[in-house]
């Protein structure tokens, strides 16, 4: 994958309007993001960092400012355009996994294209879907139904999902919000092995051990951007993993 | 979206909650068998007086006598006796088109045979009558032109009289006494049933009506003259042609109304079938209410599966679904409730008419037509019903659906 901005915003204003009162919940953020970056966008509740990640998950529209997806402009498109802009540029993580339920991993995974612009054949969806679920370590789970699932492995499931259409940027909106400790650095290790493919990454975390696996932390406040820089001590998953390995024997003994 | 996945996204839906699922389906069942039973019996009555409308004969014209006001009370139709036999011959000689005439006399009569014996109806008419009545003897022998013109003691009964006073002995050849009159019996006739408006019609003497008014009721005018018509086509004209023949003979001045009444056999086939029609419109609007009361309770299920289902929606918003993706989901599962609820409730509908026409034996007709109609009203309920909450569906926001708890 080649370099270059991926994700341009310029500054963006979000601006609710509920009867009379007027929040400002983005008030002209600017932001580039490269191609091959992983970002942690992060802040208090508040700090209008999720309605930025709607924005940049192209589920809302700026009330003004630009935003330039992949070079092309996404801030006027309709319902029907962004739909197809989700589909094909954009893969979503969320904090409680929003997966179907009484519906199978496979089945899942697969959502995405069936709305995609390309038909595939049932046996093209499944093998695709299968591969998918591999390379998130649910080889053999394809069947099973989200409530046979633990919390770890849903999430895997829905990171399956939102990588199967190929898109430019992950997001992940609290992807470890309602996960454990260990599961969360299981995820992150997920995260940082797609992100060294090539893959960009965009995440909201309120978390700052989380955000620590991250290369960039942008800090958010009151709908503006008050910090933005790369992560010093960047957090390696594995390193985590085998550390946390050997607390629980330490614990053992 | 493919038409496929959205069937199979749809069917799955409706299988993951399958009480709710058949439950609301009993709703559309209940209403399409409740119409088919009704319109087949609706139908069933219409097709039962249709069918006697006929067995009065092909193409047939009657023509009653007026009726009289004697101190203020007047008689039915014949009362008057303004129709004469010599009516009957000016019929059958002037009228284009006529095949066949009979000049009818009636009365209710009291008759015996042995020890038996019974109150039927007696008809006097011409050897004609059987033909126009298209009206086949099941033993012996009609009575002849010959027996019409010399006023002979002969008769053909009807099925009912033959059992009520021969009961197992067979009636032709024997001495039926009608008011005390020994007439021969020379054929039985078949049966006919019961005629569209009660009466059974095989309760019946039919005799030369000379013989009937000669010996029997007495009097010198008809009742009524039957009249056949070769075609169809001719009978508007035939029609005409009694009237102006009859006002001319019984010097019916002009402004003054015929003293006789004419009825075509379409006129008598269009008050009947009217009445049934009636029937089967009151009975399949009733069942109709059912329906739609079933229509009601899909679009309460559906709207309760779209409230349920909100963050299933958000996802599939967030990955690329369009509106219309959802909207043709939810629409589906609608449309697929009612017509598999409508499939089902046909199979019911056929089932209860069947066991109406089997153990209560009223008549029912099921036609294509009417399956046909149930269902596609069914489906087209689906997409009523359905239309509102699945257009609700499409238009939810995909952040708040995301959101919803």
């Amino acid at each position: 994958m080649n370099n270059g901005t991926v994700v341009k915003l310029i500054d963006v204003h979000k601006i609710y309007r509920s009867g009379e009162m007027e929040v400002q919940a983005v008030c002209g953020v600017s932001l580039e993001i490269q191609r091959g970056e992983f970002v942690a966008l992060m802040g208090a509740s508040g700090s209008g960092k999720s309605t930025l990640m709607n924005l940049l998950g192209c589920l809302d529209r700026p009330t003004r400012g630009q935003y330039l997806l992949d070079n092309t402009d996404v801030s006027h498109l309709n319902r029907d355009q962004l739909a197809d802009v989700r589909n094909g540029k954009l893969g979503f993580v969320f904090q409680s996994f929003n997966l179907l339920p009484r519906t199978s991993a496979r089945e899942n995974v697969e959502l995405p294209l069936l709305y995609g612009k390309h038909q595939l054949s049932y046996p093209q969806l499944r093998e695709r879907a299968d591969r998918v679920l591999a390379s998130v370590g649910l080889q053999g789970r394809e069947e099973h139904h989200p409530s046979q699932l633990s919390g770890g492995q849903q999430q895997r499931v829905a990171i399956a999902r939102a990588l199967i259409n190929e898109p430019e940027v992950l997001l992940a909106d609290e992807p470890t919000g309602n996960l454990d400790s260990r599961t969360s650095v299981e995820i992150m290790g997920i995260f940082q092995e797609l992100n060294d493919r090539g893959i960009t990454v965009i995440m909201v975390t309120h978390e700052q051990d989380i955000a620590a696996y991250a290369k960039r932390n942008v800090l958010l406040r009151d709908g503006l951007i008050v910090n933005d820089f790369a992560v010093a001590n960047r957090h390696d998953a594995a390193t985590e993993m085998e550390r946390l390995a050997r607390s629980t024997m330490d614990e053992d003994k | 979206m493919r038409v496929g996945s959205t069937l199979n996204v749809a069917f799955r839906a409706l299988r993951r909650n399958k009480l709710r699922s058949v439950l609301t389906a009993l709703g559309i069942i209940i209403g399409v068998a409740a119409v088919i039973a009704m319109v087949g019996i609706g139908n069933g009555a219409k097709a039962q007086v249709e069918m006697q409308i006929a067995s009065l004969g092909q193409n047939v014209i009657l023509i009653f006598s007026g009726s009289t006001t004697s101190s203020g009370i007047r008689t039915g139709w014949g009362g008057a006796g303004t129709l004469k036999i010599e009516d009957a011959e000016a019929i059958r000689r002037e009228v284009s088109g006529v095949i066949a005439v009979s000049e009818e006399v009636r009365s209710t009569s009291q008759v015996s045979a042995g020890n038996q014996n019974w109150l039927t109806q007696v008809l006097g008419e011409s050897a004609e009558y059987l033909d126009i009545r298209q009206w086949p003897l099941a033993d012996g022998a009609p009575f002849t032109p010959q027996d019409v013109r010399s006023a002979n003691k002969v008769c053909v009964i009807g099925r009912t009289t033959a059992t009520q006073v021969f009961g197992n002995d067979d009636p032709v050849g024997q001495v039926l006494r009608i008011k005390n009159v020994p007439f021969i019996v020379t054929g039985v006739l078949t049966p006919k049933g019961l005629s569209a408006l009660g009466p059974d019609q095989d309760d019946v003497v039919i005799m030369p009506y000379t013989s009937a008014m000669k010996r029997v009721i007495g009097g010198t005018t008809l009742r009524n003259i039957n009249v056949q018509v070769g075609d169809a086509r001719q009978l508007p004209a035939a029609q005409q042609q009694i009237i102006s023949l009859l006002r001319q003979r019984h010097n019916v001045r002009a402004g003054k109304d015929d003293d006789f009444t004419v009825r075509g056999q379409q006129e008598i086939a269009d008050m009947a079938t009217a009445q049934s029609k009636t029937m089967t419109l009151l009975l399949g609007a009733i069942a109709g209410v059912s329906l739609i009361v079933g229509g009601i309770g899909i679009m309460n299920i559906m709207l309760v599966s779209v409230t349920e289902r909100t963050r299933e929606i958000g996802v599939r918003l967030a990955v690329g679904a369009h509106g219309r993706d959802i909207l043709t989901q939810f629409l589906i599962e609608a449309v697929a409730l009612s017509s598999v609820g409508g499939i089902i409730g046909i199979a019911f509908g056929i089932g209860a008419s069947k066991i109406l026409s089997i153990y209560a034996s009223w008549p029912t007709l099921i036609s294509l037509t009417s399956i046909m109609v149930a269902f596609l009203f069914s489906a087209g309920v689906g997409v009523f019903f359905g239309f509102y909450p699945a257009r609700k569906a499409a238009a939810l926001d995909p952040i708040e659906a995301l959101r919803y708890e």
